[in-house]
């Protein structure tokens, strides 16, 4: 009688216990075990800025992806990255990315801006037109040096 | 001054050695953990009075920060403007450092005292020889099954704690102060990613197995020490040693654990 | 009334030494004690008859020598042999060493459900065989706390003999016992001698049962066996600490003046 009070209690604490962690694991720190359904796309920087995988990908200011890699492309001397954008967000064949950051020193994350055509792409396929990271510093001392001169 | 060093080289051999008692429990219990049979519902019991038994103190402290850092954070971010950080600010610094290391020390407080108290008892009055002349290994019957428990209930409430926090500072960020729910909510998601959970993770894990490891090492081994001769006196001697010993375990690993894996 | 050619030695120590920091506690101890019989260690405080029981007990390991138990080396055994022996021996301990958090019943029952495999029905009527035996079968439901020193030894007793081991070992078996209870334990000792065909080692320095229960004493002495013999033989002994032993006297130092003064201003090297 005792001892199953005991394996009762113990249970309902461990069942506790893991639906904190799942809570947690899944809602707020986004742990997927499966794959969100979805497609990849990639585009090609002069500067992406330090921007880093996992950042968001937004369309009209609602997070539509993220991005799942970037690499250096070493004869162009650009930056490859891989958009991973979930499945039924249309991206169109002259749709834009371009590189943005929250505020003036938040994070970098990437724009999708739609263009007109109806054509959309698919898995695999590169988004022509893109936008890099707007560099501060070298905006800044531009300003300064043309202020002077 | 010849004396101060003799102190302080006494001391640092009595720390090497209590360092070594611990690190060869560890080595036996983790030798019990590959040799079956497993003593299932001994470690039950154990992670009922580890983790189920703690559970409401948990709750309540859990709460109580949660609603203290929802408080303090609003005030800071309340002069910059970014109350929409809010969400984030609590989340990261609950998941990252707060909720394992919190927990950890409650379960110190309330579970490792009793653990160090319980073994060096059963040592002074020989219960710990007579299981080993009924041929019943102390490590696995009294050993491995606190400290496997303690792996197992330390991160159980450790999410549990997190959990109730963050409805803490929610509380008092959304409810009190009237921070849109919307910004605390998503904040919070997109600032907390997996890795920041699985830190936290691996932080309370660390925690559970180093806390029971030195309790129960302190009263385990409490006959090869001064206080092994002093009786009820000497048990106390250790479960302060104890508490004191695990909690400063737990706060340097923590600084540790962080700088390896973050 | 035991056949001597039948005798066989249960326990063989040899030249057994045993040092504690820099305190030399057994000093070359050479011990044999027959089987199926009840052998007395017997000694003043502090004499190192605990320590002595603890290394056969497998419990401390002596600085050197050896001992032999049922055959099997104790030093250099492996931990599975010592597993084998030690199913074979019973503890009663001073104090009991019962486990607080389990009732009387519960107790006993530990080493069957540890190292047996019986349903749980026959370990309730072992046990209840075993509480018979000693008297604690109307107590068997309270916890060690509620009982009493006399019940607390009893229980003990109980659960020592619960595997039915060939050797029962009992550590002080009527301290912090009045008389009337220390006889009853005496009588339950010699019970299970006669009744199970046990060797006994009881461990005293308790003159009135030694020399009731015992059929050999062996007494212990500055770390040494200072005489070994059936009761009889002991009482005749010669040896001046036996006799302060069995005669209560209290030991008489052999007092060097000069040393004792220079020992109490602190002078000694």
């Amino acid at each position: 009688m005792k001892k199953l009070n005991i394996q009762l209690l113990t249970g309902i604490f461990v069942m506790i216990g893991i639906a904190s962690f799942t809570y947690i694991a899944v809602t707020i720190g986004g742990a997927r075990f499966t794959q969100q359904p979805g497609y990849t796309l990639t585009a090609r920087f002069t500067s992406i800025s330090g921007m880093q995988a996992g950042a968001i990908v937004e369309a009209a200011g609602v997070r539509v992806g993220t991005v799942s890699n970037i690499q250096f492309d070493p004869e162009s001397y650009e930056a490859i990255v891989s958009l991973r954008i979930n499945q039924g967000v249309p991206v169109q064949e002259d749709a834009i990315a371009a590189i943005r950051t929250q505020g003036i020193i938040g994070e970098k994350f990437i724009k999708i801006i739609p263009g007109g055509f109806e054509e959309l792409l698919t898995d695999g396929m590169e988004i022509g037109d893109t936008e890099s990271a707007v560099n501060l510093e070298e905006l800044v001392s531009k300003y300064m040096f043309s202020g002077k001169g | 001054m010849l004396k101060m060093l003799e102190n302080i080289g006494a001391y640092t051999l009595t720390g090497l050695e209590q360092t070594g008692r611990t690190l060869n429990l560890l080595l036996l219990v983790l030798w019990e953990l590959v040799q079956p049979p497993y003593r299932f519902y001994t470690i039950v019991r154990q992670i009922y009075f580890i983790g189920g038994r703690s559970l409401s103190l948990i709750v309540i402290s859990g709460i109580t920060i949660g609603m203290v850092l929802g408080l303090q954070f609003y005030s800071i971010l309340e002069r910059f403007g970014s109350v929409n950080l809010l969400g984030a600010g609590v989340a990261l610094s609950v998941i990252r450092e707060l909720g394992p290391v919190m927990t950890a020390l409650m379960v110190v407080g309330r579970a490792g005292s009793a653990i160090t108290a319980e073994l060096g008892i059963m040592r002074i009055t020989e219960q710990v020889d007579a299981l080993e002349c009924m041929a019943i290994s102390p490590n696995k019957y009294l050993v491995a099954p606190k400290v496997i428990a303690g792996m197992i209930s330390v991160p159980l409430l450790t999410a549990v704690f997190d959990f109730v926090a963050l409805f803490g500072g929610y509380f008092v960020g959304v409810v009190m102060f009237g921070v849109a729910e919307g910004s605390y909510m998503n904040g919070m998601i997109d600032a907390v990613e997996w890795e920041d959970v699985r830190l936290g993770l691996i932080k309370s894990i660390i925690f559970g197995v180093l806390i029971t490891l030195i309790c129960c090492a302190k009263g385990f081994y409490m006959h090869l020490t001064k206080a092994g001769s002093q009786g009820a006196e000497g048990v106390s001697f250790i479960t302060t040693d104890a508490v004191v010993l695990s909690s400063i375990a737990v706060l340097f690993s923590d600084f540790l654990i962080g700088a390896i894996f973050s | 009334m035991t056949d001597t050619s039948a005798v066989e030695n249960a326990i063989t120590i040899r030249d057994l030494v045993v040092d504690y920091g820099t305190r030399r506690i057994l000093d070359g101890v050479n011990l044999t004690i027959p089987s199926g019989q009840i052998m007395v260690i017997m000694g003043g405080s502090g004499a190192g008859k605990s320590t002595l029981l603890r290394c056969i007990l497998g419990l401390k390991k002596p600085t050197s020598g050896s001992i032999n138990i049922l055959g099997t080396e104790v030093n250099g055994a492996s931990t599975r042999q010592m597993q084998a022996l030690r199913k074979q021996m019973g503890v009663a301990f001073q104090g009991g060493a019962l486990f607080s958090s389990m009732s009387v019943a519960e107790n006993i029952q530990l080493p069957l459900r540890e190292h047996t495999r019986l349903d749980d029905s026959t370990i309730e009527i072992m046990t209840r065989i075993k509480l018979d035996m000693v008297n604690m079968l109307p107590h068997e439901h309270l916890m060690p706390a509620e009982l009493s020193g006399g019940m607390t030894k009893r229980t003990a007793l109980a659960r020592a003999i619960i595997m039915d081991p060939k050797l029962l070992f009992f550590d002080e078996p009527s301290s912090g016992l009045d008389p009337s209870t220390s006889a009853e334990l005496d009588d339950l000792i010699i019970l299970l001698k006669n009744s199970m065909r046990m060797t006994i080692i009881v461990v005293t320095h308790e003159l009135d049962s030694v020399f009731k229960i015992a059929d050999h004493i062996a007494v212990i002495g500055e770390g040494r066996i200072l005489e070994t013999g059936t009761p009889e033989q002991i009482k005749m002994s010669t040896n001046v600490e036996i006799q302060d032993l069995l005669h209560r006297k209290p030991r008489e130092n052999v007092v060097d003046a000069d040393a004792h003064l220079r020992r109490l201003v602190g002078e000694e090297e």
